[in-house]
């Protein structure tokens, strides 16, 4: 059977999902972007990868809509007034999301909830308020059904933001995933304590660090101060903006070619790393002046997106696999010194040459692609999440693990993050997490994300699944998300289940 | 609970280096002002530690590091950590059965090969004196840039055991050297050492956790073989100078008197009954050696009526675990 037949006789794809995959199938058709020899020589050994984003974009891979400014000013083209009470504004927001695309086919990003909500609660008690959020919430989770959706809130403490946390603990929800902003001194401990409690509740909120991100972008103009927001698996991007595309370096793949550690930084990784900018360059160029996305869409002529506040991710995966085959079984990657030093030297050199590379269509960005620690995605094998250390390995103490983490988080701009389990009984000390929330953050670690180790909700690349969703799509069942099929060949290929608990 | 803790391996030559320093002219350590002062005292003064936990959730507010000292002055029927209860006597049985050959003796006394050892804990279970040969003597530097080492990710340390105040001038080092860089110091107590003696630990302490095991004298010698008169002038001391962490009772059916209990401490507490917290603890049989090895908890019920008693005698913070 064709690609085509084999989507549309699955039985284990909704509808919705069939059609997605037809799309992405029929997209693939198509050849526009031009690839070098160098590009395709590192593409076909794997060592290179364009994130099966689709071989001709006609949309950003993520958007990140200004929702506040569209909270204030209703939408021309949606036929929609500005909202004047919360029930307005719920609807206004449900409609948008049905127009709002990404490479997801669905929206990435629902907004700074606290923010967008929090003017319009005036006059509504508590009781009226909950039921209307966990309506809104649930309304996201079966018609987004994507857990690379994301909503954020803080870093200061709302009425809106509280109600949010306490109507997600009630749902129980994977989508969307939630990101605190979180900065010591303007997060009261109070609120973070709720958020903490509502982590080990439902998994949600994961934990940027805003300190170190409010100022990677500057703000849109009369929009919000801080200029960025986080989505999906943990990226951070521009509001009113987002991301082109993500492309990657596989080390893991790479390491493979390489005769030895000086081969892979001063051949290998200059190559390939110069291979993907050239790549990036012709995606983002075919996005922006062939596609014609930015000169049709209403999110632009209303103001929701500008086009200049959009930058193109530079990832990369599998740090701990190439250290393993460079120096070999007893440099462990994340407790051998001489493994991490390497691991730094690769970062600091891939992370040069990306920053020297002139990026088109790049100007939030002060013309360059940003760095991402890509977290994978799928049954991928033999590949560890961006920086992170392998299952497994991780070292014995939790805050050396964090302080690793911290070290290598350094390099990406654009998003890098960490998932532990911790101890259910950590519920009952929440305060006990936020000291190590602000640990980390004050050795500036920028992200970190924890579920309780018993939780059916749970982190797979940093999107959350149920643990009984992914059991029913490994028994051959259809299930809502689809984000439940890349979580169960993730959870079984990367040993997830084993992940070292911590708190313990 | 995380697997014990290695202790710092670079520990001897620190040792070095610091005798080294000692004979330099110029004495400075970014830990501590008073640092010839504290270490003068810390190099000649050790005690047994059994381990370190880096991070507990549950000894105390926030995330804090545990340090569990060798040694008890009583011992409780209920005991979780029996084979913290006494020093190792040297008699060797644990040599013969170590399966990783990681303890010998020699001139009585036995040696633990920290990396030969696989932590599979059969020394312990074959001690015939309820102790362990894991044990290291550390001095309170040493023991200060383990804990040193995990901030900013804690708030403080505690110290537990065994019955840590039996060392109280280790401690006081100790935890001045913990205050100097602002991190906490409580102590885990039973209560059976008289603290009104050691003023000068509880300057650098913030607070005690203190055990009230049973009230009835007789009651709390045939749980614990100790003196139920020294946990209660404990009890007043310590209330008197503000520093009640928690109160703890561990209810073991048919063995305390928690009513009893809960009713004496709020005669001696007063008017700070309201602001004291209480802790009721289960009774649970894991790790529990002897008599009560197979012993029923207590029925949610049970603990539930107690909870409500407490609150009636005016706790305000009663915790059930």
């Amino acid at each position: 059977m064709s690609e085509f037949m084999d989507i549309i006789t699955a039985s284990n794809l909704t509808y919705g999902q069939k059609l997605i995959h037809l799309a992405q199938a029929a997209e693939n058709c198509e050849h526009p972007i031009p690839t070098t020899p160098e590009f395709d020589w590192f593409f076909e050994r794997d060592a290179i990868c364009d994130m099966h984003e689709g071989n001709a974009p006609y949309r950003p891979r993520y958007i990140c809509c200004d929702m506040e400014r569209f909270a204030r000013q209703g939408s021309d083209f949606l036929r929609l007034d500005a909202p004047d009470n919360l029930d307005d504004l719920l609807m206004n927001l449900q409609i948008l999301y049905q127009n709002v695309p990404s490479v997801t086919g669905r929206p990435v990003y629902v907004g700074q909830l606290d923010r967008v909500f929090d003017p319009f609660l005036d006059g509504l008690s508590d009781e009226e308020i909950l039921p209307r959020f966990k309506r809104f919430l649930n309304y996201i989770d079966r018609t987004v059904a994507s857990g690379y959706c994301h909503a954020n809130l803080g870093p200061e403490d709302t009425r809106a933001g509280r109600l949010l946390l306490q109507a997600d603990a009630e749902v129980q929800n994977a989508v969307p995933n939630f990101t605190l902003k979180y900065e010591e001194g303007i997060t009261p401990d109070d609120f973070a304590r709720l958020a903490l409690k509502t982590s080990m509740a439902c998994a949600n909120p994961a934990y940027a660090n805003h300190r170190m991100h409010k100022h990677t972008y500057a703000a849109p103009v009369d929009g919000p101060a801080d200029g960025y927001t986080v989505v999906s698996c943990y990226n951070v991007l521009p509001v009113r903006g987002g991301a082109y595309c993500l492309d990657r370096v596989k080390l893991s793949q790479l390491a493979d070619l390489a005769t030895s550690p000086e081969h892979l930084l001063n051949e290998l990784l200059p190559n390939a790393t110069g291979a993907l900018l050239e790549y990036m360059d012709a995606r983002i160029k075919f996005l922006v002046e062939d596609s014609n996305f930015f000169q049709t869409s209403f999110l632009v002529r209303e103001g929701l997106i500008d086009r200049e506040r959009f930058v193109g991710m530079f990832g990369m995966i599998g740090m701990h696999e190439c250290i393993e085959k460079l120096l070999g079984p007893n440099h462990v990657y994340g407790t051998d010194p001489e493994a991490n030093d390497l691991a730094d030297q690769i970062m600091t050199k891939m992370t040069d040459q990306v920053q020297a590379w002139s990026a088109p269509y790049s100007e939030i960005a002060d013309g360059h692609y940003l760095m991402h620690a890509q977290a994978g995605f799928g049954d991928q094998t033999s590949s560890t999440p961006g920086v992170r250390i392998r299952v497994g390995s991780e070292p014995e103490v939790f805050f050396d693990h964090i302080r690793h983490c911290a070290r290598m988080h350094r390099f990406f701009k654009a998003g890098v993050s960490d998932i532990f389990p911790v101890e259910p009984t950590a519920a009952n000390n929440v305060d006990a997490l936020l000291d190590v929330v602000k640990g980390a953050f004050a050795i500036d670690d920028t992200y970190l994300s924890f579920y309780p180790s018993d939780s059916d909700l749970v982190r797979i690349t940093g999107f959350l699944v149920k643990r009984s969703e992914m059991e029913k799509f490994a028994r051959g069942e259809a299930v809502l998300a689809d984000t439940s099929h890349d979580g169960e060949g993730n959870w079984r290929a990367n040993n997830l289940a084993n992940r070292k608990v911590r708190l313990g | 609970m995380s697997g014990r803790l290695s202790l710092h391996p670079r520990r001897t030559l620190r040792r070095q280096a610091f005798m080294r320093q000692l004979a330099s002219p110029r004495l400075e350590c970014p830990c501590s002002k008073n640092w010839v002062f504290n270490m003068s005292i810390a190099d000649s003064l050790t005690a047994p530690v059994n381990k370190i936990i880096p991070f507990s959730l549950v000894d105390g507010p926030g995330s804090r590091t545990s340090v569990f000292l060798q040694g008890c002055n009583i011992a409780c029927a209920y005991c979780h950590n029996p084979e913290t209860q006494n020093l190792c006597i040297g008699c060797g049985t644990c040599v013969e059965q170590c399966p990783a050959g990681a303890l010998t003796l020699s001139d009585g006394v036995v040696a633990w090969d920290k990396s030969a050892c696989v932590q599979c804990d059969t020394c312990i279970h074959v001690c015939p004196h309820k102790a362990s040969p894991k044990i290291e003597q550390l001095t309170p530097h040493e023991v200060f840039d383990i804990v040193h080492s995990y901030q900013p990710f804690i708030r403080g340390i505690t110290v537990s055991g065994g019955e840590c105040t039996l060392h109280p001038e280790w401690m006081r080092e100790l935890f001045a050297l913990c205050r100097e860089v602002g991190l906490g110091t409580l102590i885990d107590s039973n209560g059976c050492v008289p603290l009104w003696e050691h003023e000068d630990l509880l300057e650098v302490a913030d607070g005690v956790m203190l055990d009230v095991k049973a009230w009835n004298p007789a009651v709390f010698a045939r749980l614990t073989g100790g003196d139920a008169e020294t946990v209660k002038r404990n009890l007043a001391f310590l209330a008197e100078r503000d520093k009640i962490e928690e109160l703890r009772i561990v209810v073991v059916p048919g063995w305390n008197d928690p009513e009893q209990t809960i009713a004496g401490i709020a005669r001696v507490l007063g008017d700070k009954v309201a602001t004291t917290k209480l802790k009721l603890i289960r009774f649970r049989r894991f790790g529990v050696v002897g008599t009560l090895a197979d012993a029923a908890s207590p029925t949610d019920e049970r603990m539930a009526e107690l909870e409500k008693l407490a609150r009636d005698t005016g706790f305000s913070q009663v915790e059930l675990r």
